[in-house]
């Protein structure tokens, strides 16, 4: 409840609905924007705030609703809740407990660029998102927050709720697009991008959930407050999610630059059964990883992170205590990747499937040092020789667990078994 | 070839149409897969060549959509599919002995399905449940924070 921006109210069996959106001052943000400001100037906001997206890419969110064209006919906008990425949980939690919120952010955007008809694209797996996402919009149409002639002034904007079918490679932005327009979910060549040529050619924003439910606050307080939030660079606060071996697991939002030993041993309690901490994947599951000495100083925002050797990412923060077996978690996450892999691009399709068939090996306890050496060897064939980052996201933790962890590997191929008992739970 | 589609689901393909703009038809394909599972349980490729027919597009399209897709079974499921999340948050957290507890329990190995039909067993990639890990879906609906006593009481529960 100590949050600025999201995990500002008790979450109560109402907190979800218009009446207690509105009671926290909800649609105000919209108010404002339809009836004092241009389109213009609601994105000049959105600029100066210094948002950046929080999909896992952190893309200046003004930035990329200026590459739309101004005299474009038609222009798509499309709220990205695919929420794939392992570790990551927070667009859920908007969507539970606050989908008004979201409704806002998108209804503003689309002022600002223009937008007739808005696409919520949510993964096909959720089930109270959608339905507190649904119901939101049936509250929102009756109020005349959405449809036609918001508010009386004459800005139309419709919000289309469209569910995924099981795809990770869906949360890609082109490959969301593509699935949206009713084909497979695979990737496009970029350039163009899809705020040029984007669905069904038209011009088109996607953005995450959290990027868009910051807005009506944006508007509410100022950009000029929001970009005083945190680290001058990367400002506002961020909804990190940790997980994996703390006592208290959790969504936390936070101010950028918040130190991560505070947010693992403070905020979420600390290690399981007071292990010692191994390791952290500090962004989610394609992020590098980090061991325990590592994240000492580190806070989360992208410029430590980036001295560290690793991302913001997704804001997941996956945690992993001392006496975990990294050849078998490095698998789960192998495994993972070569079966979301859409197959476009031989180099991604080829080698996920390859470095996963050596640690299944590996641990299956067949494997050889020379499988090692190979596995080391496969991420450089990956890396920027595909179609979407998919690739460069299998490969990144391959890199990074066998660089801080290989001796374990070694072990393991060498041996047959297990440096540790094997083990990834407690 | 007639439509196998029986007049309800059509009603609810027409309401699906109107949230669409008219020039974004292709756009129904996931919406009208998704119906018909939902009816049905399963989409069959004649599904699919009817769903095709009545957007007016190409068969082929809507069929490699249907088998591209995860979610999407083609073949008859239980009565209840259990979805166990086997990613990174729920293997750190026990996903392993969810995935053993209920293979002991119902008899049966991953993919597969009781004998009377009841049950299927699947492992599935990340549900964005990594806080409240491990997880699973029972069909639509999410079961979080696992353990062995928890699952013998979700499944205790089930009519
Ligand atoms: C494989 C892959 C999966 C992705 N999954 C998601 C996702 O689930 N949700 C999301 O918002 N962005 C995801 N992204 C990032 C999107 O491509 C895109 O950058 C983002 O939605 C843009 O929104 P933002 O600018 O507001 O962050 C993914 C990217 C890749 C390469
Ligand atoms: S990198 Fe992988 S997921 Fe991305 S387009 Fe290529 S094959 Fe598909
Ligand atoms: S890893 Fe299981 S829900 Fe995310």
């Amino acid at each position: 409840m100590n949050g600025t921006v999201f995990m500002t109210f008790p979450v109560t069996a109402t907190s979800h609905t218009l009446a207690d959106y509105r009671a926290r001052g909800g649609y105000a943000g919209l108010e404002q924007a339809l009836r004092q400001h241009t389109p213009a100037e609601v994105g000049e906001r959105a600029k100066a705030s210094g948002l950046q997206g929080r999909g896992g890419a952190g893309f200046m969110t003004g930035l990329k609703w200026e590459f739309v064209a101004r005299d474009a006919p038609v222009v798509y906008l499309c709220c990205n809740i695919d929420e794939g990425e392992p570790g990551t949980f927070k667009d859920r939690w908007i969507l539970e407990h606050s989908p008004h919120q979201l409704i806002e952010g998108m209804l503003i955007a689309a002022y600002a660029l223009r937008v007739r008809h808005a696409f919520a694209y949510i993964r096909g797996e959720f089930d109270l998102p959608l339905r507190r996402l649904q119901a939101a919009l049936q509250e929102a149409q009756a109020a005349g927050l959405v449809g036609d002639n918001i508010l009386g002034t004459g800005f139309s904007c419709d919000i289309v709720v469209h569910r995924g079918a099981g795809a990770y490679v869906c949360g890609e932005e082109s490959s969301l697009i593509n699935s949206l327009e009713g084909k497979k979910g695979f990737p496009r060549n970029k350039p163009p991008f899809p705020a040029v040529r984007g669905l069904y050619q038209k011009p088109t924003v996607v953005n995450n959930v959290e990027t868009l439910a910051t807005v009506p606050w944006i508007l509410v307080h100022g950009s000029e407050r929001y970009a005083a939030i945190g680290v001058k660079k990367s400002p506002g606060t961020r909804l990190f999610g940790v997980s994996g071996h703390v006592e208290r697991p959790g969504l936390f939002e936070k101010p950028t630059g918040y130190p991560l030993a505070q947010l693992i041993f403070d905020d979420a309690g600390g290690i399981l059964g007071g292990r010692k901490l191994k390791a952290v994947i500090p962004g989610g599951s394609s992020t590098p990883i980090l061991t325990g000495a590592e994240i000492e100083n580190v806070t989360l925002d992208p410029e430590s992170m980036g001295k560290a050797g690793s991302m913001v990412g997704s804001g997941a923060v996956i945690v992993i205590a001392e006496g975990t077996c990294m050849v078998r978690l490095l698998q789960v996450l192998s495994r993972f990747y070569a079966h979301e892999s859409c197959g476009q691009c031989t180099p991604c399709r080829e080698g996920t499937d390859w470095m996963n068939r050596i640690l299944e090996r590996v641990i299956a306890g067949r494997g050889t040092p020379a499988d090692i050496a190979t596995l080391r060897r496969i991420p450089s064939g990956i890396q920027g020789n595909t179609v979407c980052a998919l690739g460069d996201a299998a490969s990144m933790p391959v890199v990074s667990f066998l660089k801080k962890f290989g001796d374990e590997f070694d072990h393991y191929a060498t041996h047959g078994r297990s440096l540790h008992d094997g083990r990834l739970a407690p | 070839m007639s439509s196998p589609l029986p007049s309800v689901l059509l009603e609810q393909f027409d309401a699906l149409r109107r949230q669409y703009p008219p020039e974004m038809k292709t756009s129904l394909v996931l919406p009208l897969l998704h119906c018909v599972q939902d009816a049905n349980g399963h989409v069959t490729e004649a599904d699919a060549v009817a769903i095709a027919g009545y957007i007016g597009m190409p068969a082929i399209q809507v069929i490699e959509a249907l088998t591209w897709y995860s979610m999407f079974d083609r073949e008859p499921q239980g009565r209840y599919v259990i979805k166990v999340c086997r990613n990174i948050a729920c293997s750190l957290r026990g996903s392993e002995r969810v995935v053993a507890h209920l293979q002991r329990k119902l008899g049966i190995g991953l993919d597969e399905t009781t004998p009377d039909g009841r049950f299927t067993l699947r492992t599935v990639e990340c549900l964005a449940s990594c806080g409240t890990a491990p997880a699973m879906q029972v069909n639509r609906t999410y079961h979080e924070q696992l353990d062995e006593a928890k699952l013998d009481r979700i499944l205790e529960s089930l009519p």
